[in-house]
């Protein structure tokens, strides 16, 4: 202690023992103390990249250039309207360097092409991240209260639909899983609001319980329950992983609340003496386009098909017969709103396809169950787990009521913070592997976690993640002309009986009217305008194939003529395009020499034989509709206006336009219109 | 004057000792092999590629199909139980990154390419008898504009372009009297400038004397849609494109 006083004091007299010396051992204090700041700037990790960037351009042809352009020191990306404040472009040198697109050597490459400029939007909004930071660690991969990761790459088509809700062509992801929030039942439960107040819905459309009994059987419920993708691995039905008391006593409750569905009064049932045709089935099957809509498991696994309709693999092991045959004999007595059409079969088509599905069934499928009946209190249990489960949230169950705000509202999960999340051990702390984990795997976040499990691939579930991280606080705060709007769907309606038609046959299913409907097939608001009255009456009447490439066709409905002229009345008076003036028709005449003229034009100098057919023995253009009869299909004035610009009539047709003269455009009309069906169709015989 | 020169010695070299071990320590982290816990029952000769090779994938995210390779012996019979590892440059990552082979020799990894848009050469290796065996393989990344070009390419032009046919969507080419070039044919399409591209989509075929076949998309695709489908030819094409680079004047 001695010791160190005395050697203290002695330092102190060597530094400060004299006034001068005091002097200047502070002003070199001082001076240190002034060079602690550009010191830590020299030595600061933007400053070292800021180097970097200098050695790397110095031996490029483009140096001067690109050293003129170079400007030392903190650079800021300020845009107050949209609250970015980012200093990314520190380091980021070469963002904007056409040049540099061939380094590999980050953080100076060039940014990839996107339709926006970098100095108007800044980083951040795309990337995530802190913008103020100027350290890697800060800037990418701070986890702090209130600050987030970087994004990963492959979520980041995110950014864009935080301003654009409509479908963009260039990210597929995020299409994808906007897509299925409403696929896959997402919203059902969890709320999702748009930022400019739109709701997503649902396009799903869960079967209605309430007469279940009539349908299907306890025990097949019953192992639906426990394994819904063991029955038919493309439904979008999670698993509840119940434990077989639990599904036991949710099926008990099913079938008890079921109640017996009131008999179809206008059609008459099914005969029982009428006979099937298993040999027809097959066919049947194939000629009425099940598959467009309906998806089969083949031997090698895969599902083939269509996803709009259940998938029918072991079909045989659900449905009842007797409601199997009404159901295909008029589906919209037992739901509704379902979207399969009626098809006015025969009793013997019914009978027939009845029996060809009833065959589709799997043996070895719920083998071995034994339900005891239930007791009072198992249904009562049974009634609980439904309202605990929120199965009325998706259908319609007698007695339980559809629950309000069953799980959290998604508007803003892209937000979340980081510290309001329980991440599960050994995870790394992002939102994006929270949401992941959270969809892939809901129940290892504990066991009173109510969210199902679903079956997803690795693609939808990023897909879904890019949807939601989407939904950001920044996306609700952006300036409403920042915003592109989604194109909601309309409500229409097609009215009168031609309407109650329209319904049945559940045309909205496939095609498209005024805004609303599938996009399977083509859009039908400007039909009218389009076709030929006696073309469309025979179409209706019996489909035949336009488009040889597709697989997806028009099913044949057996409609009787009143109902075929009323539907052909009604198409060719309400789907009017406003642009078309049929009166106003380009040739009214077809003079030979145009005709002439129009088919050179046809092959050589246009040379739409590359897609199209008009003589089947020298023709083989396979892409769009085949031409041979297009004189008795389409109008003069319909074709005419398509050949002068096909995206006007359909927007996103692959037809170019050709930006055709009026008298090229006139001429390849009259030549179209003389392309008549060889005696038959349309030129009523 | 001589303690403190000791202590100071002492204090270096103690520092040392540190620094080395600490550099061992971490040095050890980083070269732990992927394939600690694999055990390899056998050794293969030949490396061969099974499927997943030359696909086109998006930055940052899995390819769509895995990659599969094969360990074979001298004689070409399929070597069960040999290591395989795979290998990328830096941000491409493989699930697993090392792999035993199956019963029929192969083995399987998911590609996960990184963000930057480019072809990306991989690696798998195999120890081998005498000396590792190793078997390149080439896939590429798009970036947001060559993906748009891949998607319009889809849409407008691949029905003729790509001669590949699926029940989905049967090809086109097989029609055509003119057959067209398929996108990824880099021998011939690198031959020919931004500016020939530009002109025969925008104009169609018999700008450049061709074929009429090829319709004009002038009026149909914007000039953005137009260099995103260059960029998404330029970035398929086999041999790979070589810009001409840009010709700057030396003072």
């Amino acid at each position: 202690m001695q010791l160190i006083r005395k050697y203290l004091s002695s330092a102190w007299q060597a530094l400060f023992g004299d006034p001068v010396r005091a002097f200047g051992v502070v002003s070199l204090i001082l001076l240190l103390a002034l060079a602690i700041a550009p010191a830590k700037e020299h030595f600061s990790q933007w400053h070292s990249y800021q180097r970097k960037y200098l050695a790397l351009i110095h031996d490029r042809g483009d140096a001067p250039s690109l050293r003129r352009r170079f400007v030392p020191g903190i650079h800021q990306t300020w845009l107050p309207e949209l609250g970015v404040v980012d200093r990314c472009t520190t380091c980021h040198l070469g963002l904007n360097e056409p040049s540099l697109a061939d380094v590999s050597q980050q953080p100076f490459r060039k940014h990839p092409v996107v339709p926006h400029s970098l100095d108007g939007f800044g980083c951040v909004i795309c990337h995530g991240g802190q913008g103020q930071a100027t350290t890697v660690a800060e800037a990418h991969h701070s986890e702090r209260t209130g600050e987030e990761p970087i994004l990963p790459t492959r979520y980041i088509e995110s950014g864009c639909g935080q301003c654009h809700q409509n479908a963009l062509p260039g990210t597929p992801q995020l299409n994808l899983g906007r897509t299925m929030l409403g696929r896959y039942g997402c919203v059902h439960c969890h709320a999702v609001t748009r930022p400019d107040g739109s709701k997503v819905e649902a396009t799903d459309h869960p079967p209605t319980l309430a007469h279940i009994a009539d349908k299907t059987t306890r025990a097949w419920v019953f192992s639906w329950l426990k394994d819904p993708q063991a029955y038919a691995a493309s439904t979008t039905m999670p698993n509840y992983k119940l434990s077989d008391e639990d599904a036991s006593d949710i099926s008990a409750y099913l079938m008890k609340s079921s109640m017996p569905q009131a008999k179809d009064t206008a059609t008459p049932g099914v005969k029982p003496a009428v006979i099937a045709d298993p040999s027809a089935g097959p066919s049947l099957y194939g000629e009425s386009f099940c598959a467009s809509c309906h998806a089969v498991q083949n031997a090698a696994g895969n599902v083939v098909g269509g996803d709009l309709g259940p998938e029918l693999t072991r079909i045989g092991n659900k449905a009842k017969p007797e409601w199997l045959t009404a159901w295909l004999e008029n589906p919209r007595v037992y739901d509704a709103t379902t979207p399969m059409p009626r098809y006015r079969f025969t009793p013997q088509q019914v009978a027939t396809l009845a029996t060809f599905l009833q065959a589709k069934s799997d043996s070895d499928y719920g083998s071995g169950i034994h339900l005891d009946a239930a007791s009072p209190q198992q249904i009562a249990h049974g009634r609980k787990l439904i309202v605990e489960l929120g199965c009325a949230a998706c259908h319609e169950i007698n007695g339980v009521q559809r629950p309000e705000k069953f799980a959290p509202e998604l508007s803003t999960i892209g937000s979340k913070p980081l510290a309001q999340i329980v991440f599960l051990p050994g995870m790394e702390h992002t939102l994006p592997n929270y949401i992941v984990a959270k969809i892939r795997q809901p129940r290892a976040f504990g066991s009173s976690v109510k969210m199902p499990q679903f079956t997803l691939t690795a693609a939808q579930t990023d897909a879904l993640a890019t949807a939601l991280l989407a939904l950001t606080a920044r996306g609700r705060a952006m300036p409403d002309n920042l915003r592109v709007a989604a194109v909601p769907e309309t409500n229409y309606q097609p009215a009168g009986h031609a309407g109650k038609l329209i319904a049945e046959l559940a045309c909205l299913s496939c095609h498209r009217f005024n805004g609303r409907g599938g996009d399977m097939a083509p859009d039908l608001s400007w039909e009218g305008s389009s076709v030929q009255r006696q073309w469309l009456t025979d179409f209706l009447h019996n489909p035949n194939t336009l488009r040889p490439s597709l697989i997806r066709r028009m099913p044949r409905f057996n409609l009787n003529d009143s109902d075929d002229k009323e539907l052909t009345d009604y198409i060719l008076a309400v789907y009017q395009s406003p642009v078309i003036d049929a009166d106003l028709a380009p040739v009214a005449t077809n003079p030979p020499d145009a005709v002439e003229h129009g088919k050179q034009l046809f092959y050589s100098k246009y040379a739409c034989q590359s897609c199209h057919i008009v003589d089947t023995k020298t023709d083989k253009g396979y892409i769009g509709p085949t031409l041979t009869q297009v004189g008795s299909r389409l109008t003069a004035a319909w074709a005419y206006a398509w050949l002068k610009d096909p995206q006007a009539l359909r927007p996103g047709t692959t037809e170019p336009n050709q930006n055709m003269s009026d008298d090229d455009a006139r001429a390849l009309t009259a030549f179209l219109m003389a392309q008549k069906a060889p005696g038959g169709r349309g030129a009523k015989q | 004057m001589m303690r403190r020169f000791t202590a100071r010695m002492t204090f270096g070299t103690s520092t040392m000792l540190a620094l080395l071990t600490f550099a061992a320590v971490t040095g050890c982290k980083h070269s732990t092999p992927a394939h600690a816990a694999l055990k390899a029952t056998a050794q293969g000769t030949v490396l061969v590629e099974t499927s997943g090779g030359h696909q086109v994938g998006v930055t940052g995210t899995a390819l769509k199909d895995p990659l599969v390779v094969q360990v074979n012996d001298d004689h070409g019979t399929a070597v069960p139980g040999a290591l395989v590892e795979f290998r990328g440059s830096a941000g491409v990552s493989f699930d697993p990154a090392a792999a035993l082979t199956d019963g029929s020799g192969q083995a399987t990894t998911s590609v996960t390419l990184g963000a930057i848009a480019a072809r990306y050469d991989l690696s798998a290796v195999t120890p081998g008898k005498a000396a590792p065996v190793s078997l390149e393989i080439v896939e590429t990344a798009l970036g947001y504009q060559e993906r748009v070009g891949s998607i319009l390419a889809d849409k407008y032009c691949s029905r003729c372009h790509d001669s590949e046919s699926s029940p989905e969507r049967v090809s086109n080419y097989d029609n055509l009297e003119v057959k067209p070039h398929p996108f990824t044919e880099g021998s011939t399409l690198n031959k020919m400038s931004d500016a020939d591209l530009t002109s025969i989509i925008l104009h169609g075929g018999p700008a450049l004397n061709r074929s009429a076949l090829m319709p004009p998309y002038g009026n149909t695709l914007s000039a953005a849609d137009v260099k995103a489908l260059i960029a998404y030819v330029r970035a398929v094409a086999d041999p790979p494109y070589q810009p001409a680079g840009t010709v700057y004047a030396r003072k």
